[in-house]
């Protein structure tokens, strides 16, 4: 049931690069990896000066995962994820001066301040967290599913987790009642090779997470999380197998954090020459952008013209983020208990 | 224009650090991701990337130099087309932008020199507590017609009326279906309302309660039930860390509306694993709402509060008192408000203070009393979260006396609580040191002669009566 992909994901990939692509997907998705990559490298800047504080996990590597499977979902699907999360709430179309504002701690974040890097939420953009305990975010997003299939909709939960968490037990309780209970939710595990510093090999005696879902009848294959297409492909997969009604499916994403863990990992545990030559052979942002100028799509005056325009809404993310308040002090003391319904 | 490339922050509680090694000279083209340099934190030694494309036009740092400050700028990067002078000008302090920090911006390396602002709008733990006047009406209406009840039932047509009301409201658990509950308290819903809203689990208290969340945040009111709470441990972290905090972390964004029940305390005869009240730990946390219900009538009142609340709602039900009949009210909607406390006996020696089982040793031994001429006013806090103050400050202020009964351990009980609470808002008012009768401090045993003595009884409850009235 779970199967292996035929190419093997460490060599460079160019498995789906089909010129069939419509130029548009193609600009998109380089435009919104391009952001994330933007975005991430400044928060790092903003975290160097001492702006943004506490734990600051950076998605730089790995930004083909989401953007790749946003292009598979539809309006209405949800997704939630660890702590490790700014690319997938600018993929689900939240607002990058909103994140940003949220890093510095100011009124003007999406949790105004009250949250920080890893605990940040859009009910209408359908992102529920930012969790900051690992694995727990796994059968929350069972629930979430759990909630589409008895209102009736045919929405499906994206729920992503890391290879670290994928050795939490819960994890595992979650796929059992997810297959009992058919519900449409597709697991996303997001395999960057290291849980904090602990190599997989150190760490976990059967690597194939895929595979973990055999036990339960949960089908799973694993993907080149390094190219977008591929993972847009099997997102698709994964969708409208949840969509039909069939239950849950996992997607092992093989992908790659180039920087630390958080912004205090000093990287002792890796070489820089393993991270050098994923930058160099297998960088998703620069896949697509062969692709855009080999397939005569974009010229490199178009898509200088697209960095400058990141460049512009990630500078002015930071702008606004410098130049929003603090929280008042009262914030102190809102948001402790609900007054009424606000999920409604 | 020609960028200051600053002295990193490499963890969060780096101030300065030694600029080790320099990977890259003047004149050298980097991009972003390039290795700069290799910096010594208060924690290790790390290597610093470059965000910006361009050419390095100085270092203004030499390699070795320790006690670099944070955000001190420590080279010159020129974009295309700038040279050396360039460097010069970016390397000199500008005025409009000392060390990248504007005044106001309140990162943590400045937060020790920030002015003072305005008063905190802070409260003080005191001041944190209100003590509104207590509102004393009755639970119904003097003429309302009572049926007897026993709490098992109660807590069943509390389920059941509020099911009927919402679709959103759902049951899940082990054993909660066909099973007919593990202690019958969900018999017949299963039929009544189908196997999509009476779910059983399979044994997966972790799961099931993190799903629940889930569920919540999706817009369903779950009714999450543990076959005991002794089993919530296994949940406790999505109790605590998704349930309770997610509402703050989200900034009002998200809610999790949603009822954790079942039997909490000793039940008898099961030993240390089975056997242990949970009410203080539960009411430590912001967040949560905390109820313990004794009678059924209460039982029953908040329990459909408690499914209606926007909030995640504990509610500590007990086995022993499942199968205790009391009268119910026989209203359409009969509920309870959340915060107050009842006043189950009037009396003016001694304020006793009790909530769930505890009750029935309060009311017990202000029983033995009364045949000694000793009136103890016995109030039944019902909440824990949010308490009741001012029911308990005004008794005290009558009775000058108090003593607090609960079943759960000694250290850091509700009982201690109180105590504390008191202390700082009616010191003048007590006449004798508030005591705590609660558990012994003790895992619980499974003899029954040990299980007796572990026990809180109304015996040592008229004992603390004597001692705090000196009769």
């Amino acid at each position: 049931m779970a199967r292996k992909p035929a190419a093997d994901t460490t060599e460079a990939s160019s498995s789906a690069a089909s010129p069939n692509i419509p130029r548009d997907e193609l600009l998109k998705l380089y435009r919104d990896m391009l952001l994330i990559r933007r975005f991430e490298e400044k928060a790092g800047q903003l975290y160097g000066m001492g702006l943004i504080g506490g734990f600051c996990h950076l998605y730089i590597g790995q930004e083909a995962v989401v953007v790749g499977l946003e292009a598979a979902a539809k309006e209405g699907d949800k997704r939630i994820t660890s702590y490790r999360d700014h690319g997938h709430m600018l993929a689900s179309g939240m607002e990058a001066r909103g994140v940003m504002a949220e890093l510095t701690g100011r009124i003007d974040g999406y949790s105004k301040g009250k949250g920080g890097s890893m605990h940040m939420f859009s009910r209408e953009k359908h992102f529920y967290g930012g969790h900051g305990i690992v694995g727990a975010q796994v059968p929350i997003g069972a629930g979430l599913a759990f909630a589409d299939k008895y209102l009736g909709n045919d929405n499906v939960t994206f729920t992503y987790f890391g290879d670290g968490a994928a050795n939490q037990g819960q994890i595992y309780e979650t796929y059992n009642m997810a297959q009992l209970w058919q519900l449409p939710v597709v697991f996303v595990i997001e395999n960057n090779g290291y849980a904090m510093g602990t190599s997989i090999k150190r760490s976990t005696k059967s690597t194939t997470f895929y595979g973990r879902g055999e036990a339960f009848g949960i089908p799973g294959e694993q993907v080149d999380g390094m190219d977008v297409l591929a993972v847009k492909a099997a997102g698709e997969k994964a969708v409208a197998h949840c969509r039909a009604g069939k239950g849950p499916y996992i997607l092992e994403m093989m992908t790659y954090r180039y920087r630390g863990h958080s912004m205090s990992d000093p990287a002792k545990y890796r070489t820089r020459e393993e991270v050098q030559k994923m930058r160099d052979e297998k960088d998703a942002i620069e896949h697509v952008r062969q692709l855009l100028v080999s397939g005569g799509h974009a010229s490199d005056d178009d898509l200088k013209s697209i960095d400058k325009e990141i460049k512009d809404i990630v500078n002015d993310s930071a702008d606004f983020a410098r130049e929003s308040s603090e929280p008042p002090l009262e914030e102190l003391w809102t948001d402790i208990y609900a007054d009424e319904d606000v999920n409604a | 224009m020609a960028i200051q490339i600053l002295m990193p922050a490499l963890s969060p509680t780096m101030e300065e650090g030694t600029l080790a090694k320099w990977l890259v000279k003047e004149g050298d083209a980097v991009k972003s991701g390039d290795i700069l340099a290799e910096i010594e934190t208060d924690k290790a030694t790390m290597e610093f990337e470059a965000v910006d494309e361009g050419t390095i036009g100085k270092l203004l740092v030499a390699e070795g130099t320790q006690g670099v400050a944070v955000n001190a700028p420590i080279a010159v990067l020129l974009a295309e087309g700038e040279t050396a002078d360039d460097a010069e000008a970016a390397a000199a302090p500008r005025a409009d932008e000392p060390a990248q920090q504007g005044a106001g911006e309140n990162s943590k390396d400045e937060a020790g020199e920030t002015p003072e602002r305005a008063p905190a709008a802070a409260k003080s733990a005191v001041d944190a507590v209100s003590t509104p006047e207590p509102d004393e009406s009755p639970d119904w209406p003097e003429d309302t017609e009572l049926r007897q009840m026993t709490v098992r039932e109660a807590l069943r047509e509390a389920m059941a009326e509020e099911m009927e009301r919402d679709e959103r409201v759902f049951l899940m658990g082990e054993e909660v279906g066909e099973y007919q509950g593990a202690y019958k308290i969900s018999q017949g819903l299963l039929d009544r309302f189908g196997p999509k809203r009476v779910v059983d689990t399979p044994i997966t208290e972790h799961g099931f309660a993190g799903l629940g969340v889930g569920a919540a945040f999706g817009g369903l009111r779950p009714i999450v039930e543990f076959m005991t709470f002794n089993f919530a441990m296994q949940a406790m972290d999505h109790i605590i860390n998704s349930a309770a905090k997610t509402l703050y972390m989200s900034g009002g964004q998200m809610g999790c509306p949603m009822v954790f029940r079942g039997p909490n305390g000793a039940a008898a005869r099961v030993a240390a694993q089975h056997s242990q009240d949970y009410a203080a730990w539960f009411a430590h946390v912001p967040g949560l709402k905390v109820v313990q219900p004794y009678s059924a009538a209460d039982a029953k009142g908040l329990l459909k509060t408690a499914i209606r609340d926007p909030n995640p709602v504990i509610f500590l039900e007990n086995e022993i008192l499942y199968g205790r009949t009391f009268d119910v009210p026989a209203l359409d909607d009969f509920t309870i408000p959340f915060g107050k406390a009842k006043i189950a006996r009037k009396g003016g020696d001694v304020t006793i203070v009790s909530f769930g089982i505890g009750m029935s040793h309060a009311l017990e031994a202000a029983e033995k009393l009364a045949a000694d001429g000793i009136e103890a006013e016995v109030i039944d806090l019902r909440t824990l979260r949010p308490l009741d103050y001012g029911t308990v400050l005004k008794s005290v202020q009558k009775t000058n006396r108090c003593i607090t009964v609960e079943e759960g351990f000694p250290v850091a009980s509700i009982g201690n609580h109180i105590s504390a609470w008191l202390m700082e808002n009616a010191f003048d008012w007590l006449d004798a040191p508030v005591i705590n009768c609660t558990g012994k401090d003790v895992p619980m045993p499974y003899a029954a002669n040990l299980e007796r003595l572990a026990l809180i009884t109304s015996d040592e409850v008229v004992e603390a009566v004597r001692k705090v009235t000196y009769r």
